[in-house]
């Protein structure tokens, strides 16, 4: 009981730092304490007013980093699903088919996997509009081919299984099997991999912000690291001004991995106990 | 003829990129006929091809070269409609047998709607009691149930579909003696009571001997017949198929 306690914890504590954060992007505007065109003197010490002082224009940093909540967050979920529906279609057909079908999308994931993510993904950003969605597509284009590969690699696997083999001898279409039996089977990784791709995602759109190719005119965590570091806020030592974004950042996809691993870690826990069958 | 299988070649080929395509031939011009109303048994020693070959006649590896054929009609790959239907397997895995991530109703109700059987799960229950399985077991997570259970309820998934030809890819292999002895005298009374042909793949020779009508055995990828000379005497698995007559008790 204690030991079942204890494994819940790592996931509880991602789950509340996630919901706080998913809390403070849904209700962004709300909880800001001041609007991005209220204005104070520039550089300004955190204070009682500004909590997290001001940035060379005199924004409250306390309200652009919870403005900023959203589109970090909203670009690595909406990445992470992009890259996991891509990746996890072309894994299970490539595994599943075999054959032609398999070869042809082992290549298109080859020649994928081959290209640079962050200087292709920045090449890319720099041609197109910089907007949010753009950053998705960006990202997505280069992000998914791991999860293909690893999913590939399990559905060869399980397909070699002799309940998939009964299945089939059943006379069940290969759609069902694909997605009523097999699929089920792999929604750990997908799990584990979705986790990895909103982190990883964040982080790209954290980079990309921070070489100045974030989404135009909106606030990201990246985006305030960049104005720290271009109007010299690293170089004075304005902590206040590029450290919290940092910490955001990295308490934000600590949060991913805590639910990713412990929580895929404790099914598997489950399943092996259940395999314990006596008789 | 039930079923034919004509000049049945098979070969592992290793497609690993960057490697030289290798072949390992399995099976070589095998013929084998089945008629109906046999038992026909097929040894053979670990990788000498008796589960590649069944599993060419229950319609899941395509063969290198040969033709199967049902009924005198060839049966194509993969088989479809009421070829499908007919040639059945039962593996040798009974907890690999099931999607672990399904109940076993969850899974026996599939075969209902696929074939668009009339669900009743009262009936469905009247049915699994003659295989010693009961509601308790039913609602459970293949994890959840022995191998016995498991091997009794996939036979029973199995003959939902009327069967006409049975692979048994050793069935009874992973299970102890009692659950062996339990299956086999299923299989045997379900023989009795209906028009089923099994192709019994074993390790068992004993049991092989006893239970077929003729018994065949693979040697470097040929089928050849073994004289009833060469039976071994059944006592041994009389006595273990009475062991589930007095466990019955």
């Amino acid at each position: 009981m204690m030991k079942n306690r204890r494994k819940w914890i790592p996931i509880f504590i991602g789950a509340v730092i996630l919901i706080f954060f998913l809390v403070i992007a849904l209700f962004a505007e709300q909880l800001m304490p001041y609007q991005m065109n209220e204005l104070s003197a520039p550089y300004g010490k955190p204070s009682a007013e500004h909590w997290l002082g001001t940035n060379d224009i005199g924004q409250d940093i306390f309200s652009e980093l919870i403005l900023g909540t959203r589109v970090t967050l909203l670009t690595g979920v909406m990445s992470a699903f992009f890259i996991i529906c891509i990746g996890t279609g072309f894994g299970l057909v490539a595994g599943y088919y075999g054959g032609k079908a398999d070869r042809a999308l082992s290549a298109v994931t080859s020649v994928f996997m081959a290209i640079p993510q962050l200087p292709f993904t920045i090449v890319l950003v720099t041609f197109l509009e910089p907007s949010m969605w753009n950053i998705v597509v960006a990202i997505c284009l280069t992000a998914w081919t791991t999860t293909a590969r690893i999913v590939r690699a399990k559905v060869i696997e399980i397909r070699q299984q002799p309940f998939v083999q009964v299945e089939e001898a059943l006379g069940q279409k290969k759609r069902v099997i694909l997605f009523h039996h097999i699929l089920p089977n792999i929604q750990d990784i997908v799990l584990m991999r979705a986790t990895l791709a909103v982190s990883s995602s964040m982080l790209t759109e954290a980079s990309l912000s921070f070489l100045g190719l974030g989404a135009y005119n909106q606030k990201s965590w990246g985006a305030i690291l960049f104005y720290a570091f271009r109007k010299n806020g690293v170089v004075a030592g304005y902590y206040w001004w590029y450290v919290p974004p940092i910490l955001c950042i990295s308490l934000c996809i600590f949060a991913f991995m805590l639910i990713g691993y412990y929580g895929l870690g404790s099914e598997n826990v489950q399943q092996r106990k259940e395999y314990q069958v006596d008789g | 003829m039930l079923i034919r299988a004509e000049g049945i070649s098979y070969a592992y080929e290793n497609r690993t990129p960057g490697m030289k395509r290798q072949s390992q031939p399995v099976l070589e011009n095998v013929h084998l006929s089945v008629d109906s109303g046999e038992i026909v048994g097929l040894l053979g020693e670990s990788g000498s091809g008796k589960t590649t070959l069944g599993r060419i006649l229950a319609g899941l590896l395509r063969p290198s070269q040969g033709t199967v054929s049902f009924r005198d009609e060839a049966a194509g790959f993969p088989f479809r409609g009421e070829k499908r239907r007919k040639i059945q397997i039962l593996f040798q895995h009974p907890e690999s047998a099931f999607n672990p991530r399904m109940t076993v109703s969850a899974s026996l109700r599939e075969v209902y709607t696929l074939y668009h059987l009339p669900y009743d799960r009262m009936e469905m229950l009247t049915m699994l009691e003659k295989f010693g399985i009961y509601e308790e077991h039913i609602d459970r997570y293949p994890a959840q149930l022995s191998g016995g259970e498991l091997q009794r309820i996939a036979l029973a998934r199995v003959l939902l579909l009327e069967p006409e030809f049975l692979v048994l890819d050793e069935p009874t292999s992973m299970l102890d003696e009692i659950s062996q002895a339990q299956l086999m005298r299923m299989l045997l009374d379900i023989r009795d009571s209906r028009e089923i042909v099994y192709l019994f793949i074993t390790h068992d020779t004993e049991l092989c001997h006893f239970v077929s009508d003729r018994v065949l055995e693979i040697r470097k990828g040929r089928i050849e017949t073994l004289e009833n000379s060469e039976s071994p005497s059944p006592k041994a698995v009389i006595n273990r198929l009475n062991l589930y007559e007095e466990e019955k008790r």
